[in-house]
């Protein structure tokens, strides 16, 4: 190795609100950083090949992948977890409608899945239930079937829209 | 005293509705307990060398290398290990003939699948672990190996374990009636052949263990993702020389299992045998890429089947050759042998016959082990079952919900036992099938097919009847020796302020266990079921039990709990009866009070029970039983499954130009017998359904001729995903089982059972005008095209 | 698998990511939004890599005009296409193609030029970058480069890019009046890497096909763009099959994708008003 190139890195960031200094290997992701020196284990490994979605958390107002992002990476930046969203009580609305519709079931994927849902309900207001499907693909869900899931979120879109009745849709097809 | 399901207004009746779980806000919150969540002290990581070859003679280790290297502790291999540990052999006495070899934590001589642990390699950090893993060198001695089913048995086929003297690991013919005679004779024959593809569970947590032993107190206490800790309990115990009083089992919260988490895993037996060596924690979490060759995988079915009909569209019989490949070992302790087993039972399950053949032959092949996989059996079975009678439909005439209708098993013809042999308690085809054609509109729907199609528009209508076997008694098991509980226990205990606590050999893998114990231990006792805390996955504490799997937590777990709950009633109510000098069947307990059962007069607060029994007993009289804690176990006698049925629908699209199938909608109505929670056995129905759309569609471990598997990432291997999958529309029929007085029975596999087979049927009835069928799943375009004879090369 | 790399270092300008691929000794990856890389070293596919992150070079950011010309940075965004102005303007196919990559929580991170140099010939910008008849941009120890895009991808996952070089943006005509640019593909789920694929530019009547997933590379479909320029759809897909050589996998045949592709060409055909 050379002067320039580092196999440990000394990092500065915000987490869930408060500042962390630590030292990390060089190579470590942002997942493994945040549950094993940080101890948040709220974020889940799930593939660590960026497709399954279950480490998706808030960086710097952002959807990521936390298997995809080394931690070297986040100098300075400002990273939200599961943790510190359910703190904060900035997705309260989107937890509750979660357990009410049994959007979730072993709750492996639900961290990541709110994340996303965050994402998706700032950035498009009240999405359609297909745009909900297509933008939550990234989000795997061997439980529910994903029909819940969508229902909680389209739920709370309206919700936030301002629309008083959500649309009568749940599990209680019976 | 009985329940009166039937009026919902009765006092605390919890069971029937739609209550929130009460974990499920703790794992919103990121609260939930995993197991790789969990840290001790001096815990240590382990990382396997798996075998790179399907099979190979295993030379020279040398691990040097590995040992050398900072943050590397202890390299392990199979003669170290086999050392403490006794190896294992996948057999049930009543499986005759059953053959399967024994089996190491570690390969000792030969590697027989990839992905086959070899050496085990601990660290300080699971990256140390997998960097020593890296410099541990083997001598493998490539073998030929065996991959294709069908010609595993042949001469020239090489004998994968030549102590076994074949290929064959069981067979098994299940025949009733004159089957040749019927077939040369029938108005109508029709045959088709059948493959479901091999694939696997995907739980989205990965196997993990985390094992401490303590040479002090001379305890394992094994923390494991995992359905079944009373039966991993009974195996580390014998495998690892350790009374099986001091194996503890944790099963805290589970990412997902499906039945993959149910089996006795050799990378796991090898964890625990390793801390007992090291006498420290050891954690071993599978990644995903060695979760694709390390899991079970399950469904690698090749079958033949024809049925035979009279003119009338009156099925007369099946037939049905079945062969399964399970990989190079037996699964401890359940076999692999059940699946093609059920398949042997569950051909032609929903419908009325006299003649019946059925034979699987499970043979070995060095790829994974294959294994049971939620819905067991049922989704090959009835792909071939519905494929069959919907091929016929088709060819006679018939509507496809007209040939059910004329062939289903009339609902009012129960007991009866089927032409395979099963004994049914009592099924609800014809009613679930009425309520499906109105839930689906399904004279609109035909109207909408038949208009697009003019317009170029290929859409399907599939239907699939099913039958799915739950609440399994010990003739699944236990007759044949495993050590696995058909049985399960419940332990309820009433504290001082009144509120309960409920512990439950039943396991909560995300189902809604805790919730649904919950509502029926409150409804026994009378309590709202806020008042009730579960205590589930622990050997230590809960009573011995069988765990959850075949759809039994419900009917079995639930039969317990709800006695249970009644002793400990019983108990308060005679506390309280001595209280206020009153008969204690004269009072009630409703939302926590004692009250006067006829008024409804409250009358003391349990609270006050609590607090005269646990504080002053002393004002009792001397003799009055006070025993607010009580355990009952429940087991069914009479059946040695409870069966349920259903039936599902999908409607498709498919773009004939690019083969791509798209997923409209899906229906589903099952009668699960006594619904316990409308909304969780909804969303059981609906992941289940989603789950068997992967099979129809997506999923599937693709290897080849050597054995190496092509797919295992998943970028590679698809998993059904929110944009493809549909909404579904779920109903249900209510015939509870008269085994117990909770009368109900399993509901977690239906959706797998019968999905694939809708999807497929649906798929044939979108692209029967131009000709061609897919029977082979998963149907991808390219199968759909090649079978439209678009593409022919 | 955990990552396993040889080193890390943070480039604060071009300049200094070239010196530090020269001081990594042929040992060096570039490390920009990380989403294909880091995915690599998660697969074990690549171990002892010197990483160079670029991902702060603020040159490297932005879409800029340049006379006739669109520059795009390399650390230009997935998110960022599809919402730049400059690039809906003038470059909409890349705006219509980034929403096709992966799903939104990779578009936040993962960069063209990242892309770009990866050259999966699944991907859609490189094939996109053909059509567009776009320039790439590389700076080494040597001075600065333009390479054209069908010129760039030399194969598998191998471009022309020397060992000391680093891609750092990529140019495309800005599309004229009446310019259409189209895309499509077949994948077996959102998100998913193309079985196959066509991004189409018509320019004055003229036709540019890059077709992805469809070789070992992105390929300039010469003989169907000359077909699709005499209004011959059906000389175009016949054409078409020539010009690609898929490849077979667990997914789909070569045969399969071959026909996927011709199916595509005539729906873009008729997006485009061809006459049939």
């Amino acid at each position: 190795m050379t002067q320039s190139f580092r196999d440990r890195i000394d990092l500065e960031m915000t987490v869930n609100g408060e500042e962390v200094e630590l030292t990390v290997p060089a190579g470590r992701h942002l997942i493994d950083v945040l549950r094993l020196d940080l101890g948040l284990t709220g974020s889940h490994v799930g593939c660590e090949h960026g497709v399954c979605g279950a480490c998706t958390l808030i960086v710097d107002g952002s959807a990521v992948r936390g298997c995809l992002t080394l931690a070297a990476q986040l100098q300075g930046c400002e990273v939200w977890t599961i943790e510190g969203l359910t703190e904060g009580g900035v997705i309260g609305d989107l937890q509750k409608a979660f357990v009410e519709r049994n959007a979730l079931q072993c709750g492996y994927c639900t961290p990541g899945m709110l994340a996303s849902a965050k994402a998706l309900i700032e950035a498009d207001g009240v999405p359609s239930r297909e745009t909900i499907r297509e933008h939550m693909s990234g989000n795997y869900c061997r439980c529910t079937g994903y029909e819940a899931i969508v229902d909680a979120i389209e739920t709370v879109a309206r919700q936030r829209a301002g629309e008083t009745e959500p649309q009568a849709r749940s599990g209680a097809t019976s | 005293m009985t329940i009166r399901f039937d009026d919902p207004n009765r006092p605390n009746s919890y069971i029937g509705r739609t209550v929130p779980r009460p974990n499920a806000g703790r794992l919103v919150a990121g609260r939930g307990r995993y197991v790789d969540d969990i840290t001790l002290p001096r815990m240590v990581h382990v990382a396997f060398v798996r075998s790179p070859h399907a099979h190979a003679r295993i030379g020279a280790i040398e691990t040097g290398g590995a040992e050398a290297l900072k943050g590397v502790l202890r390299v392990f291999t199979g003669r170290d290990l086999a050392e403490v540990c006794t190896p294992w052999e996948g057999k049930l006495l009543h499986l005759e003939g059953m053959k399967t070899p024994p089996q190491h934590p570690l390969a000792l001589d030969r590697a027989c699948w990839v992905g086959e642990p070899v050496v085990a390699v601990v660290g300080r950090t699971r990256a140390d672990a997998e960097a020593g893993a890296a410099l541990v060198e083997i001598d493998f001695g490539p073998l030929p190996a065996v991959t294709d089913i069908r010609t595993a048995l042949d001469a020239d086929t090489p004998v994968l374990h030549e102590a076994l003297g074949d290929n064959l690991c069981f067979r098994k013919a299940n025949e009733k009636g004159e089957v040749d005679r019927i077939f040369a004779e029938a108005h109508k024959v029709v045959e088709a052949s059948f493959k479901t593809a091999r694939h696997t569970g995907v739980t989205l947590e990965p196997r993990v263990i985390l094992v401490d032993w303590n040479s002090g107190d001379g305890e394992m206490t094994a923390h494991v993702s995992n359905q079944a800790p009373h039966m991993l309990q009974v195996l580390l115990a014998g495998h690892l020389d350790i009374p099986e009083s001091r194996v503890r089992v944790v099963c805290g919260d589970v990412g997902g299992s499906f039945g993959l988490k149910v089996h006795v895993y050799p990378d796991e037996v090898a964890t625990a045998a390793i801390a007992k060596i090291m006498e420290r924690p050891v954690k071993f979490t599978s990644d995903r890429m060695e979760a694709f060759i390390s899991d079970i995988h399950a469904r690698d079915h090749e079958a033949t089947g024809r049925v035979a009909l009279d003119e009338t569209g009156k099925i007369l019989g099946f037939d049905v050759d079945d062969w399964t490949g399970i990989g190079p070992y037996s699964i401890y302790p359940r076999t692999s042998a059940v699946e093609g087993l059920q398949v042997t039972n569950l051909i032609g399950g929903p419908y009325a016959f006299d003649h019946y053949r059925c034979r699987t032959s499970v043979v070995f092949q060095n790829k994974g082990i294959c294994a049971q996989y939620r819905a067991v059996g049922h989704p090959v079975a009835v792909a071939i079952t519905e494929g069959l009678v919907d091929k016929a439909a088709a060819e006679m005439g018939f509507d496809p919900i007209e040939i059910r209708r004329r062939n289903l098993v009339a609902d009012d013809a129960y007991p009866l036992t089927t032409a395979a042999g099963l004994k049914l308690e009592g099924l609800s085809h014809h009613k679930s099938l009425d309520a499906l054609v109105e839930a689906m509109d399904y004279a609109a729907l035909r109207a909408e097919q038949k208009a697009l199609r003019e317009k170029g528009i290929h859409r399907g209508i599939g239907i699939a009847s099913f039958i799915e076997l739950t609440n399994p008694s010990p003739f699944m098991y236990g007759i044949g020796g495993a050590r696995i509980s058909a049985q399960d226990g419940c332990t309820v205990r009433m504290d001082p302020d009144g509120s309960v606590v409920a512990l439950t050999g039943i396991t909560e893998q995300g189902q809604g266990t805790e919730a649904i114990m919950a509502q029926i231990v409150a409804e026994a006792v009378g309590v709202s079921p806020q008042m009730v805390r579960i205590v589930t996955g622990d050997t230590r504490v809960t009573p011995f039990g069988g765990g959850t799997w075949a759809s039994r937590g419900a009917g079995i777990g639930g039969e317990a709990a709800l006695q249970a709950g009644r002793a400990v009633r019983g108990q308060a109510l005679e506390v309280a009866a001595s209280l206020l000098q009153a008969k204690a069947g004269d009072l009630d307990i409703r939302d926590g009070i004692i009250v006067d059962a006829d008024t409804g007069e409250e009358r003391l607060a349990l609270s006050e029970v609590g607090r005269i029994v646990y504080f002053r007993g002393d004002t009792l009289p001397k003799g009055l039983p006070r025993e607010l804690m009580q355990t009952r176990h429940f087991i069914t006698s009479n059946y040695p499954y409870a069966f349920t049925n259903g039936v599902q629908a999908s409607y498709v699209e498919v773009d004939t130009e690019t083969g791509f199938v798209t997923l409209l909608k899906h229906w589903c109505v099952e009668d699960c017998g006594r619904i316990i929670n409308p909304l969780l056995v909804d969303e059981q129905i609906r992941g289940g359904i989603v789950q068997g759309i992967g099979a129809a569609l997506f999923e599937e471990t693709c290897y080849d001729e050597e054995g190496q598997l092509l797919n295992g990432t998943m970028a590679d291997y698809l998993v059904p995903m929110s944009g493809e999958m549909p909404d579904m529309i779920i109903r249900h029929v209510e015939t509870p089982t008269e085994e117990s007085e909770l009368g109900a029975k399993g509901a977690g596999e239906a959706g797998t059972a019968g999905a694939p087979a809708a999807v497929m049927n649906a798929i044939n009835d979108a692209i029967r005008p131009l000709g061609g069928a897919v029977t082979h799943m998963p149907f991808t375009p390219e199968r759909i095209l090649r079978a439209l004879g678009t593409i022919t090369d | 698998m955990k990552a396993s790399i040889g080193g890390y270092a943070q480039a604060e300008t071009v300049a200094h990511a070239i010196a530090l691929l020269g001081e990594a000794g042929g040992e060096g990856r570039i490390l920009a939004g990380g989403q294909s890389l880091v995915a690599a070293l998660n697969l074990g596919t690549s171990e002892g890599d010197m990483l160079i992150d670029i991902a702060g070079i603020a040159a490297l950011r932005g879409v800029k005009l340049d006379g006739d010309r669109l520059v795009i940075g390399a650390l230009t965004r997935h998110c960022d296409l599809v919402r730049d102005p400059l690039v809906g303007e003038h470059a909409p196919l890349f705006a219509k193609a980034a929403p096709l990559v992966a799903h939104d929580a990779i578009r936040n991170r993962g960069t063209i030029g990242g892309s770009l140099a990866y050259a999966d010939p699944a991907a859609e910008y490189p094939a996109c970058a053909i059509a567009l008849d776009a320039a790439i941009i590389l700076e080494g120890p040597d001075g600065t480069r333009e390479i054209p895009a069908r010129d760039f991808f030399t194969g598998l996952f191998e471009t022309a890019r020397a060992e000391g070089e680093i891609l750092t943006a990529i140019t495309v005509p800005k599309a004229q009046d009446g310019e259409r640019h189209v895309i499509r593909e077949g994948t077996r789920r959102a998100g998913d890497y193309a079985l196959a694929g066509l991004a189409v530019v018509m320019r004055d009547g003229r036709h540019r096909i890059g077709a992805f997933g469809l070789g070992d590379r992105p390929l300039l479909c010469q003989g169907a763009m000359a077909a699709l320029d005499q209004g011959d759809v059906d000389g175009a897909v016949t054409a078409l099959a020539q010009d690609v050589d898929p490849p077979s996998d667990a997914q789909a045949s070569a045969s399969y994708r071959r026909h996927l592709a011709g199916v595509l060409l005539r729906r873009i055909a008729a997006d485009l008003g061809v006459a049939p």
